[in-house]
């Protein structure tokens, strides 16, 4: 090869960056996210069910949750019909937090796992460990 | 035709992908086989062909610069665009590599009125950087599925990128940029006709190729949604070579890979190779030192060659008796 070692030593350098994905985990724990549901109001419950079926919260609780900020703060409407027809107060607070008083354990499980920062502490009263007491 | 053909490919592997996960149940084969398999040909193939580069002769430096060449102490000369010295090369790279300098000097003609005008054109200069530092920012945004704690730095460049908090989950600039300057991309090729005359189905494949997996990545982010979590999930086990394939990724997600996977298998064999092309172009990284080092080409080949001492050794008595003079008696 012509100037070998420069084009080496630059191969070099770009097999380093490509396998970065691989390398840089190495030594770090492979921590699973478990979010907890083991709250007093979700024990106190016959059918541990959220307000729309688990894939759904798992997939698009934000955008569920940027349309009840519309709903209740915009247009006044604090009633949020689920697609089983049972009705439930447009509340973070008041109806999210109540069964998921453990943030900690539950909404930071997966935010933290995923690299999420969502901004709902910007406005709303952030829980405070042990419940909303 | 070149459009159409590449358009229909990307179509039949967007469908492949989707058939595949959706009715087949290939999840394993999306998720694991194809990623492995294309990071594999990707490294492998990009390293043949740089050594390949790297094995042919430069015989020469080739100055086709734009600046004055150092010819006499008293003449300015330009260090970066005709540089002499090894750092002016350096700096002259990192300007075509990092801003894209050989682009800025783009011009467009135009017969306006019966006469001919060249003009700067930088269009293309601004669309190729918004595109490629886009497309940057989104693979380095991307590793935080890679690892189990995502870096300061990671978070910073995502936190930056979503500076302006439009909508949730919030929108990242570089997806607005690297769209619109994609589409400018492929717009130019269809709309140009200069440029659509010398356009192959390998120039757009490409485009509709990361114009798809744009798509699908926008798609997945602000409009249908997927569960994030079982993805990283999937992206860590990947990373930590155990692979898992959790329950709840939809076939959205595996089209996004799935493409994803085309690309990097591609990569080798094609134009996408001036990633590592840039940095042996011959009319860039070589210094303008024609007349001031030697270089000897590679090519030549020994040529055989006899001294006049030797061929009149040989001849000195027929020569003599010729009448022809010789230098020794």
């Amino acid at each position: 090869m012509y100037d070998g070692w420069k084009i080496i030593l630059g191969l070099i350098v770009f097999v380093i960056i490509v396998t970065l994905p691989f390398t840089m985990s190495i030594g770090r724990d492979y921590v699973k996210p478990q979010p907890s549901i083991d709250t007093p109001e979700i024990q106190k419950m016959e059918k541990k069910q959220c307000i729309e079926s688990k894939q759904y919260m798992r997939e698009a609780h934000i955008k569920l949750l940027y349309s009840w900020k519309d709903y209740a703060s915009r247009e006044g409407k604090r009633v949020y019909i689920a697609s089983d027809g049972k009705e439930y107060t447009i509340s973070l607070q008041n109806n999210c937090l109540k069964c998921h008083s453990n943030k900690e354990k539950f909404c930071d499980e997966c935010h933290n796992y995923v690299n999420v920062k969502p901004y709902c502490w910007d406005c709303h009263i952030e829980p405070k460990v042990g419940g909303l007491k | 035709m070149g459009i159409g053909l590449a358009f229909i490919i990307v179509l039949g592997l967007i469908l492949f992908a989707y058939i595949g996960t959706e009715i087949l149940g290939l999840e394993s084969l999306f998720a694991v086989v194809f990623p492995y398999l294309a990071f594999v040909i990707f490294l492998i193939g990009f390293i043949r062909r740089v050594v390949k580069w790297g094995k042919s002769p430069v015989p020469f430096r080739i100055p086709t610069t734009a600046g004055q060449q150092f010819s006499l102490p008293w003449i300015k000369y330009s260090k970066v665009d005709n540089p002499v010295t090894g750092w002016g090369v350096a700096l002259r790279m990192f300007f075509e590599i990092a801003f894209f300098r050989s682009l800025f000097r783009n011009t467009k003609a135009e017969i306006i009125n019966g006469r001919l005008y060249v003009g700067s054109n930088k269009w293309l200069w601004i669309g190729a950087l918004a595109f490629h530092y886009s497309f940057l920012i989104i693979l380095i945004r991307h590793l935080r599925f890679f690892m189990a704690q995502t870096p300061t730095c990671i978070s910073i460049i995502d936190s930056v990128d979503s500076f302006w908090q439009i909508g949730l989950p919030m929108l990242y600039m570089t997806d607005i940029i690297i769209a619109a300057a994609a589409l400018y991309l492929l717009g130019r090729r269809i709309f140009n006709p200069q440029v659509k005359y010398i356009s192959l189905p390998s120039d757009y494949f490409p485009l509709f190729l990361i114009l798809g997996i744009v798509a699908t990545g926008i798609l997945m982010r602000y409009f249908s949604r997927v569960d994030i979590t079982a993805i990283k999930e999937l992206t860590l086990g990947l990373a930590y070579l155990k692979p898992t394939i959790p329950e709840g990724v939809g076939s959205l997600f595996y089209i996004h890979l799935f493409l994803v996977s085309i690309l990097f298998a591609y990569f080798p064999f094609s134009k996408l190779m001036h990633m590592g092309g840039v940095f042996l172009s011959p009319t860039r990284n070589l210094a303008n030192n024609n007349r001031m080092e030697r270089h000897v080409n590679p090519w030549d080949y020994p040529v055989k060659h006899r001294h006049y001492e030797e061929y009149e050794n040989e001849f000195r008595e027929k020569m003599k008796k010729a009448g022809i003079p010789v230098e020794k008696e």
